[in-house]
């Protein structure tokens, strides 16, 4: 390759075509639509979005308190409310306690405890954790159930993020 | 890049073949709209329209939050205060409300005066005036759905003025206020006459309204048909019109969201059947003029007496009003087009004068 020759003469520079009447007015129309789309679809968003974002806010919460819920027996769980969504504490055999979230890493339903097959369980496709850790074991479901911390107190068991 | 005029016109091909659509087109682009110096009032029936529309989409947007029955008034409370722009959608369903009743308005009394109830157009006159009806009907629903101070008496003292008609107010009582006074199952069925029964009667007599204008085209005004064919101008409805008519609809939905925007509908304090009428107490400006005529009636002719001579009187004047085609049949003008005319401005003066003064009626 050789180098370009600087000093032959150029092409005449292309000249920039004026902007038509119609292509002005087109690209004018276009900014207004888009900023009444704009206009009205940002209230619209925001007033369906409303009780989600109150439950995001909801989310934020740190600590729940249950009362009485030391006195779960063992080999049992109860399902509770943590920051808006199912969760499930179980009181184990040999007195240990766990608390998960209760909605399944698969497709969300709600999970339960199989005291026979000393698994937590979901009916929807049949998923299986580790009722210790949360654990997923067989079927569907790709993750582990999330663990919280579970403080047991004397009236009251207080669960928090772990 | 796939050709996509050629797709379009593939797909136009398809859907032609199967339903036929030419007629239909060339109807549209045959259709013209006369010019001429009133003009201006063939887009009342489209702003009328477009309002419309305007209702449907906030109406359902509030049906999300809105819950009747005894937490009607909580859930507005909470529309109104707590959801985002939820202050903005009822402002502009209530201001919505408001310009298509008075755009509706405009829109009878231009065709009025130019004359359009005359044969072959009605079927269109009496569509209109039932849509008209509705409309107040559905002002008049939707009015108590928040359930405040103000929709517990407005709707208290609406359905008592039917009920001096003899025999009338056991039936309002069971069938529509549901007891002997306004209460959470009045707002239930408030609620379903106005979401679901009024909707069913009103998109179906709209749809027959809107096929009669394609059919029929836009009437002349009398002034119009006196000009020989040649010298009467038009201009085709697509794109010409259509595109005015959409200019239009931008200016009225800009009109609106300032309205909404600047003048937002209130909310007051929560119905009390234990707290008195509120001083200064009045009905929706489109119920003022029937309103003032029982008022300034009652006072010659007090008690039962001047309310059903109110109502008698009304009610003549309606039945006028909607029989005026079989009166005034004459195209040409004539002595019966006259009389015509001035009653119909003697009901615009009447209505005006009566609304004007039960503002200053009022205490």
């Amino acid at each position: 390759m050789t180098k370009p020759d600087l000093l032959a003469p150029q092409p005449p520079a292309e000249t920039v075509p004026p902007l038509s009447r119609r292509k002005f007015v087109k690209a004018g129309m276009a900014v207004a639509g888009a900023a009444y789309a704009a206009a009205l679809g940002y209230p619209l968003y925001r007033y369906l979005a409303t009780p989600a974002e109150h439950a995001d806010a909801l989310a934020a919460v740190k600590e729940v308190t249950l009362a009485e819920a030391d006195k779960l027996p063992r080999e049992s769980a109860m399902l509770f409310k943590f920051a808006g969504r199912p969760a499930l504490l179980l009181h184990h055999a040999d007195d240990t306690w766990t608390a998960l979230t209760a909605v399944c890493t698969h497709l969300g339903c709600t999970v339960q405890f199989d005291k026979d097959r000393k698994a937590i369980y979901c009916a929807c496709h049949g998923g299986l954790y580790d009722p210790k850790t949360g654990a997923n074991i067989s079927g569907p479901p790709p993750k582990p159930l999330l663990n919280y911390k579970a403080q047991v107190l004397p009236g009251k068991v207080v669960v928090s993020r772990a | 890049m796939p050709d996509l005029k050629k797709i379009g016109t593939a797909l136009y091909a398809w859907v032609n073949e199967r339903l036929d659509l030419e007629p239909m087109l060339k109807h549209a682009r045959a259709k013209t709209v006369p010019v001429h110096k009133h003009t201006f009032w063939y887009y009342w029936g489209g702003i009328s329209l477009c309002l419309f529309v305007v209702q449907v989409v906030t109406g359902i947007l509030l049906m999300i939050y809105y819950r009747p029955g005894p937490d009607a008034y909580a859930s507005v409370r909470e529309i109104t205060y707590e959801v985002h722009f939820g202050w903005l959608i009822r402002s502009l369903h209530a201001w919505a409300a408001n310009l298509m009743v008075a755009a509706i308005f405009v829109h009878m009394f231009s065709v009025f005066f130019m004359k359009a109830y005359q044969k072959p157009r009605e079927f269109g006159w009496w569509t209109g005036l039932a849509l008209l009806g509705l409309c107040m009907v559905f002002g008049f629903s939707g009015y108590l759905l928040p359930m405040d101070e103000l929709s517990f008496f407005a709707t208290k003292v609406g359905l008592s003025i039917p009920g001096v008609i003899p025999g009338a107010e056991p039936v309002i009582a069971a069938l529509v206020r549901a007891g002997p006074e306004v209460n959470e199952f009045t707002v239930q069925r408030f609620f379903a006459l106005h979401v679901v029964v009024l909707p069913l009667l009103f998109i179906p007599l709209l749809a027959f309204h809107l096929f009669l204008i394609q059919k029929h085209g836009n009437a002349l005004p009398p002034s119009e048909r006196l000009k020989p064919e040649a010298a009467r101008k038009s201009i085709p409805f697509f794109p010409n019109f259509a595109l005015k008519d959409l200019a239009v609809w931008l200016i009225v939905i800009n009109v609106l969201a300032l309205l909404a925007a600047f003048f937002p509908w209130q909310l007051g304090p929560q119905a009390d059947l234990l707290k008195p009428a509120p001083i200064g107490i009045h009905p929706e400006w489109y119920f003022m003029s029937q309103f003032e005529l029982l008022k300034v009636i009652g006072r010659v002719l007090t008690g039962v007496a001047g309310e059903l001579a109110g109502i008698g009187l009304f009610t003549v004047g309606m039945v006028l009003w909607a029989l005026i085609p079989f009166y005034d049949t004459e195209t040409g003008g004539g002595r019966r087009a006259r009389r015509a005319t001035y009653f119909g401005l003697f009901v615009l003066l009447a209505m005006a004068a009566l609304t004007i003064y039960g503002y200053f009626d009022l205490k």
